[in-house]
Order: C-alpha cells, then structure tokens, then sequence
C-alpha cells in the first residue's frame, strides 16, 4: 500500500473545495472567508481581467428557501447603489447546481482590524459615521441590515467605508416590491417569527428575542451603537458614551429612531457642537467651547498677557 | 453672523479693552473717556475694513495679515499724535487686527452667491 503525503493530501482537499467555474467567465483564486450561507471566493474575472469576489452558496443540495435567499440577497445589494455597498457584478448558478454571485473585490481592513492598528478615535468616528450614513441609506430604501457588526465593516485602501454581508437583511413590506419584480422570489417576511438572527453581542434585545415582526430601523440603530461601544477607548469623552448608551438603549422608542439621527448626532461630536443624547453642565460647556476655539482662546490670552506686560513695564 | 458684523462687533470690544486699559498708566486716566470712546470708534473702523476684506477674500493667513496690518496702520497716527508711547499704542492695536482678521475669517459665513 502507497502512502499519500500530508501536503499531497492537503492539496487534494484543497482541489475538491475549490467551486467549479468551468461554466463561467471567473478563474478560482483562493478562499476568502466562509459564512453560515455561504463561503467567498477571490476569483479572476477572465473577461475584464480584474479580480472580483465571489460568493458561492455552501451546499448544493439547496431548498427553494436557500436559493431565494441567496438570490435576494444578491438583488438587495444590486438594488443599493452606495458607495458604502458593494457592487454586484453577476449572478449565476456552478455546474453542481450551486447559486453563485460576483461583487467587487475590497482591498482593505475589516473594521476590527483597523481598530486594532491603532486608529485615532476622531478617524474610527469619521468611519463610524459613514457606516451609519450607508446604513441610513439602506434605511431609506426600506432594507434593514440586522447583522451589523465589525467583521461585516471593510475599510478599503484609500479610506472608504464599506458595509457587507447582507444576507439576513429584511426588506420591509412596502418596499419590497422594488427589489425584486417576481413576487415568487421576493418575500418581504421570510424569516419565522422565534428566529434568531444576528451576532449575539451586536444584536437588539428584540432580535434576540427572535421578535421578527418588532424588528426595524432601530434593531440596527442597536446593532451600531454596539459597534460604536467596541470603536470607543478610554480616552472617550461622556458625550460619547451618552451617545452609545442612547443607540444601546433597551427599549427601542428610547434609542435613535433613524441611523441618519445617530449619524447627526456623531457628526455633531466631532464638530464640538452640542449632542441630542447628553446635557452638558456649565463647565462641560465652557471646555467644549475651549476646545472647539483654542486659537482665538490662545490669541485672547496672548493679547491679555501683552497687556499685562506692558502695564508692568510702564510702572518700571 | 456675517464677517462685516462680527468685525465690527469684535473691533468695538476690543477695542474698548483696549481703550480701558489705559486707565493702568495715570499720565492719561484723567483722559480715560476720551480715550475709550476713540480706541472703540478706531477698533469699529478696523472691524469693518477687516470684515469687508474677509468677505472678499477668504483665506485664513491673508485675513490675519491684512487684520494686522489695518490695526498696525490704524495705531500709529494715534501714537504719533501723542508722540510717545509707540510701542504701547501700536503693539495692541496691531494684535487686535490680527484677532479681528482670525475671527471674520475663521466664524464669519460667506455673503450667499446668486445662482
């Protein structure tokens, strides 16, 4: 008997997860990340000569529920032109009968990661702040993302702020019609009620109480305000914690009815204005105002030590 | 608040600061009203020569200089009238050009443009 070696046998493992894209215009490159629905793949695009992701539904003994899901969440993503949304580029089904779907391929950190290198906070809130704004964009067009978290945040290489992975978004009922023209392939409501979806830490108490139908913008305001906890550091001011705790709220009527108001409300901190989640006492107020003006504050004060200055020289 | 008001504003306040301080040098504090009310009035015509200049030019270092300069300029016949103290006129008035120049430009909004 011949024996197969660990890096020959390894190899072949590798051979037989690779997707087969013999039928499409993509060359297999390597494996990206694997997901609960589906795995990524980086993959040539032979026609374009450009790199694209590629993500292919994990088994091919799919349900029609599977291969719905999959292909609205293609059409979801299709139907959000943001620049803090992927683009999807393709969609299509491999030889062995699994549902696939190309986007462009992201260069860059997840936001996890670029926390870790040691961004100042002032850059994690003005990333921060482009997630909720591609958030409230969704909002708007009636999707809600309720799997918000760091590992589903890319920042690309020139800065820009990218939302991924909505594959369990829900598209609220009136605008579901928008999504997809066939109403046998789009379901406004596909998930039971008692499901939980989600990443536990990130999720509202609602979600976690798998209470589909009381699931709206303001599970997602949740789900940011557990991202912006993670962002913050030691060195976040009260206002910024009042502005965590206020989208972290239990009860969702307490918390930010839009992500454009959280946004609002971090664009107000990092212009030194005044924030709806915290009043500020008199000295608070006073330091803000400090901050925000410190170079008129140094010129005063220069001006009144000249004066005194001069007034001291004149008596001598 | 536009930048000719907030000239004018910060031009008059300081100015009369400016003015009141001289009641530290007892040669002229029996002339302390006089005094004031020509530090203000000078500090309104520098704020409005600053602001009008920083609603036609909009950039920071050119505000601070040219607010210098006007205050520097606005000083000196004062100074030269009392034919001592030039350094003592001069110095504050030519700082408060600069903080009147850093002002208009920095808070002040820009006159809206016609479509």
């Amino acid at each position: 008997m011949k024996w197969i070696s660990d890096e020959k046998l390894n190899r072949l493992r590798t051979i037989v997860n690779e997707p087969d894209f013999s039928s499409t215009k993509y060359t297999f490159v390597k494996e990206l990340g694997r997901g609960g629905m589906g795995t990524v793949y980086l993959a040539e695009d032979r026609e374009l000569n450009r790199l694209v992701a590629v993500k292919v539904l994990n088994t091919p003994d799919i349900t029609d529920d599977l291969r719905r899901r999959m292909i609205r969440e293609a059409q979801i993503i299709a139907g959000l032109e943001h620049p803090g949304i992927v683009p999807v580029h393709d969609v299509g089904t491999l030889p062995d009968n699994r549902i696939f779907y190309a986007m462009k391929f992201v260069r860059g950190l997840r936001l996890d990661e670029y926390a870790a290198q040691g961004a100042s906070l002032r850059d994690r809130l003005r990333k921060f702040q482009a997630v909720c704004d591609t958030v409230a964009f969704a909002h708007a067009h009636g999707v809600i993302h309720r799997d918000l978290k760091p590992q589903n945040i890319m920042i690309g290489s020139f800065g820009e702020v990218l939302v991924l992975d909505w594959g369990v978004a829900k598209i609220r009922s009136e605008f579901h019609q928008s999504i997809s023209k066939d109403p046998s392939q789009s379901v406004a409501h596909q998930t039971m009620d008692g499901t939980v979806i989600g990443t536990r830490d990130y999720m509202s108490p609602e979600q976690a109480r798998g209470e589909i139908d009381q699931i709206d913008e303001r599970a997602d305001v949740y789900s940011l305000g557990a991202v912006l906890n993670f962002l913050l550091d030691d060195k976040a001011t009260n206002t910024a914690k009042a502005i965590c705790l206020k989208a972290m709220a239990h009860e969702r009527e307490s918390r930010y009815a839009t992500a454009a108001e959280l946004s609002a409300d971090i664009g107000r901190l990092l212009d030194a204005e005044p924030v709806l989640a915290y009043r500020e006492n008199a000295f608070e107020k006073v330091s803000r105002w400090v901050g925000k003006n410190r170079f008129l504050v140094l010129l005063i004060l220069a001006y009144l030590l000249m004066r005194i200055f001069l007034i001291f020289t004149s008596r001598h | 608040m536009s930048k000719p008001l907030i000239g004018v504003i910060l031009g008059a306040v300081l100015g009369a600061v400016d003015g009141l301080t001289s009641w530290f040098t007892p040669e002229v504090r029996n002339e302390l009203g006089s005094i004031v009310i020509g530090s203000t009035i000078k500090g309104i015509i520098a704020g409005i020569a600053i602001g009008f200049f920083a609603r036609k030019f909009n950039s920071l270092p050119i505000g601070i200089l040219f607010g210098s300069i006007v205050g520097a300029l606005l000083a000196f016949p004062i100074a030269l009238m009392q034919g001592k103290y030039y350094f003592q006129i001069i110095l504050p008035g030519t700082l408060v050009g600069l903080i009147v120049g850093f002002a208009t430009q920095k808070y002040g909004t820009s006159a809206a443009t016609a479509n």
